[in-house]
């Protein structure tokens, strides 16, 4: 019994709210901090920067942005796609009219303007539910694409119809466009995610959270408590798509460079939806975890067969790769709805027990 | 509280209230007073329910008018009514089913819960602060009602017993004036229903909560009610002390399915 809870006695209230109450898990998370934050930017190569630990960063984020919607407020929702490109977008509009402004502030802006389009989205939740939200939000999704593409002045009116990320310098470093180092961008993705990632567990932990639960769980009763449902949805709307504003304008900004809205197309909702189900609907944790599955998957998928010897052919490999994808997505909604935070919790109360069997 | 003219929280006027053809209520007026625990007894689909419905209101009647601590209206709205001091328990349990016992509880503490949304989110001293001043609240409930052991378990593994005192709680920590209990002991075996008379009278006794509570137990109703209003089809056909009702002739018939 290493992993125990025993001994761990909390003898104020403050001490059994903390995020992390057991002396292992503290010791745990600062080992996979100082590992994230100083030996990975050393070790790891560009192509693993640039092809999987910069694109999970800002997956997460968009992950734990579509769980707080529709994890914990229980609102589904296909738009986050469309969020994040009014993210991107609005960072390439303001960075282009405000070369001075700062580039992080540029990034908060883009995600108050990203939360505002969500409210607005938002808007029909207080009479529809489901599915056919889910519809409602697929026509926000397909609206801003449209939009974005149609008007030009939203790129610029430049001849390729991209938006390119400009160099942006950050205490002096170049953070954003062609010439910034991949280590650079990997540590402020990384940054970014922290922080977000800390604010959003206060925000579950506490009243807002509650409230959002209660209205997940049953409205009626949550009302008659004295949550308002409009209120308290449209928040959730708000911060739900602050995230993925956010993490639309990372992609563009400190992952691709250079973007059309087809980086934010209903692929990309449905592949964030698939972290958020994978990972676990309601966790933060669960949100990096199914974002660190579903983007290491393809690249497992490719070399693992290379590993052992076997040569597949391209479209094969794409059409196992979807078949894993459906069967997974498929058993995590039936047999584990609570996805891989579930799982890991499961192994933490068996390590609590072990060596017993129960 | 002089018995001559007692303080009314709450005045039901002439309420009626139909759904398409069938008349849930019609007509009903009684008074609340303040401090005192009033039974809604009578047979099932009298319109029981439907009058707490009412008096949070969930529901809006057709016709009449409630005045809750002097203000008169035709309907109330739900959260306004939680904001004025309403709370309920449901006939069949309404709580929040992914969340533990102590997050559902909390949650009933959400009105009296201030700190803004970014000190929240960055959990500074006041939010800090704020979470365990309310958590103390809710542990001292949870305390009362017996319920320590429980408190960290998803509320969809507790028994039905259980569940029905974590409604409570839920509701008591919304500091009510007027408490709403919706057949609270329905289901229970004679040790709970005992465990949750107490609660009942302690609430009542100790917070000073008014309460209305709808019981079939007719045991029950005459141990810990004040006073008893008896609905029939709808309508109101006796009101008095559980001695007065208990000999009123229309009573008994109705409880015999006679007349
Ligand atoms: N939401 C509703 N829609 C339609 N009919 C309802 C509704 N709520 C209650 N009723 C009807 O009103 C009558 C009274 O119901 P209710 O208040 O639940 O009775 P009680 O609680 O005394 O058993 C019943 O005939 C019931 O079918
Ligand atoms: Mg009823």
């Amino acid at each position: 019994m290493i992993y125990r809870e025993a001994g761990n006695y909390k003898t104020t209230y403050a001490a059994d709210q903390a995020i992390f109450t057991l002396q292992l898990d503290r010791v745990f998370m600062t080992m996979v901090m100082v590992l994230a934050f100083l030996v990975v930017p050393l070790w790891a190569n560009e192509y693993w920067l640039q092809a999987v630990l910069i694109p999970f960063l800002i997956f997460s984020l968009a992950a734990i942005g579509l769980n707080l919607l529709t994890g914990y407020a229980g609102q589904l929702s296909l738009g986050t796609g469309g969020f994040m490109a009014v993210g991107a977008y609005s960072t390439y509009k303001l960075t282009t009219a405000f070369p001075d402004l700062n580039i992080l502030l540029v990034f908060l802006l883009a995600g108050f303007f990203a939360a505002l389009v969500g409210i607005v989205f938002g808007l029909p939740s207080l009479r529809i539910k489901g599915f056919y939200l889910a519809v409602a939000t697929l026509a926000a999704q397909f609206f801003i694409l449209w939009l974005f593409n149609k008007v030009g002045w939203f790129y610029n009116n430049n001849s390729s119809g991209n938006i390119t990320a400009p160099p942006r310098e950050l205490f002096g470093l170049v953070v954003t466009g062609a010439a910034a180092k991949a280590q650079v961008r990997y540590l402020l993705s990384l940054g970014i995610l922290t922080l977000f990632a800390l604010f959003a567990k206060n925000i579950v932990r506490g009243r807002i959270g509650r409230s959002w639960m209660a209205i997940r769980d049953m409205d009626i009763a949550a009302e008659i408590i004295g949550i308002r449902p409009l209120h308290t949805k449209l928040l959730a709307f708000a911060l739900s798509s602050f995230y993925c504003g956010v993490a639309g304008a990372m992609s563009v900004f400190l992952w691709l460079g250079s973007a059309e809205t087809e980086a934010f197309s209903i692929f990309i909702s449905f592949q964030v939806l698939f972290m958020v189900i994978v990972g676990g609907l309601g966790s933060i944790l669960g949100s990096i975890l199914g974002a660190a599955f579903i983007t290491l998957l393809p690249i497992l998928l490719t070399n693992v067969p290379l590993l052992v010897g076997l040569r597949i052919p391209i479209d094969l490999q794409k059409h196992i790769e979807q078949i894993v994808f459906g069967g997974l997505i498929v058993f995590f909604l039936i047999v584990e709805p609570h996805g891989l935070a579930r799982l890991w919790q499961i192994m933490k109360e068996k390590l609590r027990r072990w060596p017993f069997p129960y | 509280m002089s018995a001559a003219s007692p303080e009314k929280l709450l005045q039901v006027d002439n309420v009626s209230l139909s759904f398409g053809g069938v008349q849930a209520l019609s007509e009903v007026s009684f008074d609340v007073h303040r401090h005192e625990i009033l039974a809604i007894i009578g047979p099932n689909g009298a319109g029981k329910s439907s009058m707490l419905n009412v008096i949070n209101g969930f529901y809006h009647p057709q016709r009449g008018s409630i005045t809750y601590k002097g203000q008169t209206r035709k309907a109330m709205r739900p959260h306004l009514a939680a904001r004025q001091g309403i709370a309920r328990t449901f006939q069949n349990i309404a709580l929040f089913k992914g969340m533990t016992a102590l997050d559902n509880i909390m949650t009933g503490r959400n009105l009296k819960m201030k700190v803004g949304f970014l000190l929240q989110a960055l959990h500074l001293g006041p939010a800090r602060r704020e979470e365990i001043e309310h958590r103390l609240h809710v542990e001292r409930l949870i305390d009362f009602l017996e319920i320590e052991a429980i408190r960290k378990t998803p509320v969809g593994r507790l028994p039905y017993g259980m569940q029905k005192r974590v409604e409570l709680c839920r509701a008591l920590a919304m500091e009510p004036d007027l408490l709403l209990l919706d057949e609270p002991m329905a289901g229970m075996n004679v040790e709970e229903k005992e465990d949750m008379c107490r609660f009942i009278l302690d609430v009542n006794d100790e917070f000073g909560t008014t309460i209305i509570l709808i019981e079939h137990d007719m045991g029950v109703v005459m141990d810990i009610s004040n006073r008893v209003v008896v609905l029939d089809y709808g309508c109101k056909i006796a009101e008095g002390t559980p001695d007065e009702v208990r000999a009123n002739k229309q009573v008994i018939d109705a409880y015999l399915g006679v007349g």
